[in-house]
Parts: structure tokens; C-alpha cells; sequence
């Protein structure tokens, strides 16, 4: 814990998630307008003391939508990092475990998906589906658990002619169980620091996707689609451009920044 | 190296049936079928286009059959003809009974994209290898400390919400560059080197916009390389040799630096393929991602598949290059004597 305080990265990291986190929590309590309500008197009203952020091209508060848009981006972020995880960390213990032919073919299966441009294949199963907040979340960590695998199988490789995994399975402990309390604890610093970096690229795609219109659709308000909005009014009103990208990368760099400082702190090398 | 080459060729085959496996189990994503999806979204979908779209991916056989029927169109890359832009061929340009021809749109919009990126794969490289560099040889001053920063918020920055301020900034409000498409109105009329000056003006925001996330994630990656070169023995000797600096840091450690990079380019492809959508359809280029973007909004299936498919080929025959690069520049390799 201490050398995670002493770690400039990590904390500034933390500080900056934390304080979204609250935003988002508090979003209902603390936003000054329904982020929905269309307001036809107060269209691209400039940033003042009634509008902190401005308004938008239907009179809707800015800074309430953003502040809901905060619990969709972390929504999306741990979900779809939620969903690539677990499916990393089952295929690749069965990999690293078993190795052989199973590793054979979800190593295969691995590389089969990673020469499929990933923005290529979510925007077609999403063409195919129709867009909304969970297939997105569905969508985008079914097509990034590759790398979570690919981490899972090499610690499991290194882990697995230890002694104490082999005194476990010569005394007859079943394969789930020397998994679950041998091997995976064992490799849990890679797991979530990749996590965390995943939970920054899964953000970046969510506002990409939105911002498309082919993400969180109108009227529920994200990042991404009131930026959608910017780019329609850049000409008059630069407010609206301006928060919410800079929203997306603070966001984005407290989890790069986490995730770094988590890599650094959990090291063992690092360790005295 | 002959036998690896023709290994590595033949694994190509396994990973396009996977590819394949993989586009026909998307296109049975939709709830029902296909026809039925389209229709629910395109009200000007007509029982006739329905009827098309049944016959071109045969969804009124048996399941195997119609993946052995996908399998075979693949193979021959035959991608039937777009449903929204006038019956275009997806892929290649067909002739007709009366023998005018018609391109295909992947053949129109491909250069297009291939030429942005490369360009940006240039640039990434020229830039990343000396920032990386730099900041490797200056570890911890204030040059590192930039970089890092640099590196930093080019990971989080997202590329679109650059481009609308760029654009902004650099479009609207000082002129000083086109914001979308390639050319500018009446460009037929410059002269051959203005019409080359004038594509290159329309690039700069879209090529740059492009290579920002590669630029610092291959910054990142050759100070990281370059500093556990420094480290290793046969600095340490060239060091005690009495070798100038810039040679040690120029010649001997950069060029081990590099190599690694060449596999890195075949990683990226997927990457860049894909972020085209994006830029592409911010600055109005007709490339292939824009080609994709607008496909899925009128959800043109055959478009869709097609391009989904020729993205993945292009990234094999990316990974192949890259794999091909570093066995002939690595000397280990190329020799036989690593794997």
C-alpha cells in the first residue's frame, strides 16, 4: 500500500478516476437541470453562472449531460473490460494449462481474431444488431479479450513447473482448483493492470462509436454524442466541442496513468 | 529461409477460413434473418431487394450449405453488388452486356486509404524512432520528461475530437487548410504539381490526425527498447573501446532498436485499417472507412461483408510483409539459427 502512495502515477491516476466515479454517482443529486429537458429558450446559450457548461442546439444543460454522461462512459468502460477479462482469463488458463492441442487452437483462434480490424468488426455486428448501450458494451469486449488471453497463457506457462503447482497436483488436487488457487492468484498483476488499460481504450471507443451515431443513442446523453453535436455547431458555439473531449481524455489518461503506476508498483522488481 | 517463406504462405489458408468462419457467423447475428433486419430499417427496402439479398447469400438453404457457398465467394472474392450505391460492384469492376464498365467501389475507395496510411506509417516512423531516441539518450531530463507527457496524452486523446478542433482551428477559423475531401473545387484545371500541392494540403489534417496514437505508442516503445540496448554488454565494450557516443548510440544501438519495429508495423495495420473510419469520415475523404461508415448506416450487407473481409486479407498480407522484413533484416533469422 505505501509504495502505492509513493507512486506519482498510480495516485494522480486514482485521484482522477475517484473523482468521475463521485460525479457519476452523484450525477441525479447534484446536476442542475434533467439532462433531457429541451429548453427552446435557451438554445447554444454561451457558459455562464445559470449554464456552467453552456447549452446545446435544443437548450439542454450541458453540464447535467455530462455529468450523466460520466455513469454511461464508466458503465461502458467495466462492463465490456468485465466481459473481455473473463473470457481472457478462461481460454487462456484452459491454454496455459493444458497446452497441446487446446493451446493449438485457441492461440489460433486468438490470431484469427486480432487480423480483423477490431473498428471494422464492431461496426458490422452492430449493423447487423441495432446500436444501444449494452450491445455496444456486448460488442466491444467480445472483440478485445485477445490480449488478456495471450497474458494468462504466458504466466500459466511460467507458473505451471512449479513446485508447489506440482506438489498440488501430486497430491491429487483437481486441475480447476489448483487453477483457481495456485495459478491465477499468481498471475493477477498482469490481469489487472491490463484491465485498467483496457477499461482507457474501451472508453476511447465508446465516444468514438457515439460520435458516429452508432453508439449510446439520443436522447440518453454521452460524451461521444455531444460531441456529435459540437461538430454540428463548431462554427458558434466551441463549448460544446470542448468539454466533452476533454472529458474523454482525462478520463482516458487516469486509467493509462493508473494502469502504469499499477504496472510499476506491483512489480516485484520494484519491491524493497 | 526458402522453407519458411513457403510455410508462412501456407498458414495464410487456415487463418482466411477462420476469417471467413468468423464474417458468416456476424451475418447470422441478425435477429431472424438478414432480409428481415434490412427491412425493419430500410422502409425502401422492397420485396425485390429482399428477394436479392436471400439469393446472394443463399439464406434459404441449409446452413452448411450457405457457408460452403460464403467459403466459395470468398475464394474467388466475389462479393456481389451494392444494394444502396447503384448496383456498384463491391469489390472489382464488372462490364456489362453492352460493355461499359463499371468500377467496383472497393477498388475505387482502397487506394485512397492504403495511400493515408501508408503516409502515416512513414511519418510515424521517421518521428517516433527520434523522439524515442532522444528521449532514451536524455533519460529523466526535462527532454524525457516532455516526451513521456507527449506520449501520454497522445494515448488519450481521442483522434476525433483532435480532428474537430483542428479542423476548426486551422479551417474555419484561420483558412489556412482544406477540412474535407482530397481536392479542391476545380482542381482539374491546376497544373500537374499543383494538383499534387493541393492533395497534399488536403492531407495534412487527416494523415496527421491518423498517426497520433501510433506516434506515441512507437515512441514509447523505441525509448524503452533503446534504453535496455544501452544497458547491455556490447555497449558497455564499444563504450570501453573508446567509440564516439553518437556511433555507439547511431549505429549499434539503434539499429537493434529498430528491428523489432518491423513486426510492430504488421501489428498496426489492423489498427490503422480500422481508425480510417473515423478520420475518414470526419474529413469527407472517399476511402475505404468511409466507404464502411456509410455501408453500415444503409446497412449495404453486401458492402459490409466485402470490406470486412478485405480489411482482414490485407491485414495478413500486412503480417506476412512484416514477418518476411524481419527474418531477411534480422541476421539471426535469415541465417536459420533462431526459429
Amino acid at each position: 500500500m505505501n509504495i502505492f502512495l509513493k507512486n506519482p502515477l498510480a495516485i494522480s491516476g486514482l485521484i482522477i478516476i475517484l473523482i468521475i466515479l463521485i460525479m457519476a454517482l452523484i450525477a441525479p443529486f447534484v446536476a442542475p437541470y434533467d439532462p433531457n429537458f429541451i429548453d427552446i429558450n435557451s438554445i447554444l446559450f454561451p457558459p455562464s453562472i445559470d449554464h456552467l457548461m453552456g447549452t446545446d442546439g435544443l437548450g439542454r444543460d450541458v453540464f447535467s449531460r455530462m455529468l450523466f454522461g460520466a455513469r454511461i462512459s464508466l458503465l461502458v468502460g467495466f462492463v465490456a473490460v468485465g466481459i473481455a477479462t473473463l473470457i481472457g482469463v478462461i481460454l487462456g488458463s484452459l491454454a496455459g494449462f493444458y497446452r497441446g492441442w487446446v493451446d493449438s487452437l485457441i492461440m489460433r483462434f486468438v490470431d484469427i481474431m486480432l487480423s480483423i480490424p477490431t473498428f471494422f468488426l464492431i461496426l458490422a455486428v452492430i449493423a447487423f444488431l441495432t446500436p444501444s448501450i449494452w450491445n455496444i458494451m456486448i460488442v466491444i469486449g467480445l472483440t478485445s479479450w485477445m490480449g488478456v488471453t495471450r497474458l494468462v497463457r504466458a504466466e500459466f506457462f511460467s507458473l505451471r513447473q512449479r513446485e508447489y503447482v506440482l506438489a498440488s497436483e501430486t497430491m491429487g488436487s483437481n486441475h480447476f482448483s489448483i487453477i483457481i488457487k495456485h495459478l491465477l492468484p499468481n498471475s493477477l498483476t498482469p490481469i489487472i493492470v491490463s484491465s485498467v488499460l483496457g477499461i482507457a481504450s474501451a472508453v476511447l471507443v465508446e465516444s468514438g462509436l457515439s460520435f458516429l451515431g452508432l453508439g449510446v443513442q439520443a436522447p440518453t446523453a454521452s460524451w461521444g454524442n455531444i460531441l456529435t453535436d459540437g461538430k454540428e455547431y463548431i462554427q458558434f458555439a466551441w463549448w460544446l466541442s470542448l468539454f466533452p473531449g476533454l472529458a474523454i481524455l482525462i478520463t482516458v489518461l487516469g486509467y493509462n496513468l493508473l494502469g502504469e503506476g499499477l504496472r510499476d508498483v506491483l512489480d516485484p522488481k520494484n519491491k524493497n | 529461409m526458402t522453407a519458411y517463406l513457403i510455410k508462412r504462405i501456407l498458414w495464410m489458408i487456415p487463418m482466411l477460413i477462420g476469417i471467413s468462419l468468423i464474417s458468416f457467423f456476424i451475418m447470422h447475428l441478425a435477429p431472424g434473418d438478414v432480409t428481415s433486419n434490412e427491412a425493419s430499417f430500410n422502409p425502401r427496402a422492397s420485396e425485390e431487394s429482399r428477394q436479392k439479398l436471400r439469393e446472394l447469400y443463399n439464406l434459404d438453404k441449409p446452413v452448411i450449405t450457405q457457408y460452403g457457398l460464403w467459403l466459395k465467394r470468398i475464394s474467388q472474392l466475389d462479393f456481389g453488388n451494392s444494394f444502396a450505391s447503384h448496383q456498384k460492384p463491391v469489390l472489382w469492376e464488372k462490364k456489362d452486356k453492352s460493355g461499359n464498365i463499371t468500377k467496383g467501389l472497393i477498388q475505387e475507395s482502397l487506394p485512397i486509404t492504403l495511400m493515408i496510411n501508408l503516409l502515416g506509417i512513414f511519418i510515424i516512423f521517421s518521428i517516433s524512432i527520434c523522439l524515442g531516441t532522444l528521449s532514451a539518450v536524455r533519460q529523466n531530463t526535462w527532454v524525457d520528461r516532455a516526451i513521456t507527457l507527449f506520449v501520454f496524452i497522445g494515448f488519450a486523446i481521442p483522434g476525433f475530437w483532435l480532428a474537430l478542433l483542428l479542423m476548426y482551428w486551422t479551417g474555419v477559423s484561420n483558412q489556412w487548410l482544406p477540412i474535407s475531401g482530397l481536392h479542391s473545387p476545380g482542381f482539374q484545371n491546376f497544373s500537374s504539381f499543383g494538383q499534387f500541392i493541393d492533395l497534399l494540403k488536403h492531407l495534412v489534417l487527416p494523415v496527421s490526425i491518423s498517426s497520433l496514437s501510433g506516434l506515441a505508442g512507437i515512441s514509447l516503445y523505441v525509448r524503452n527498447g533503446m534504453l535496455d540496448i544501452l544497458h547491455q554488454d556490447f555497449i558497455t565494450t564499444a563504450r570501453s573501446k573508446g567509440l564516439q557516443e553518437n556511433k555507439i548510440v547511431f549505429i549499434h544501438a539503434l539499429k537493434n532498436a529498430i528491428l523489432p519495429l518491423i513486426t510492430i508495423i504488421g501489428l498496426s495495420i489492423p489498427g490503422l485499417i480500422g481508425g480510417s473510419v473515423i478520420t475518414e469520415s470526419i474529413f469527407a475523404i472517399p476511402g475505404m472507412g468511409k466507404l464502411f461508415y456509410d455501408s453500415v448506416l444503409m446497412r449495404d450487407f453486401p458492402v459490409i461483408m466485402g470490406i470486412l473481409t478485405i480489411g482482414s486479407i490485407l491485414t495478413l498480407i500486412g503480417n506476412l510483409l512484416a514477418d518476411i522484413g524481419y527474418a531477411w533484416a534480422d541476421p539471426r533469422v535469415r541465417k536459420g539459427l533462431v526459429k
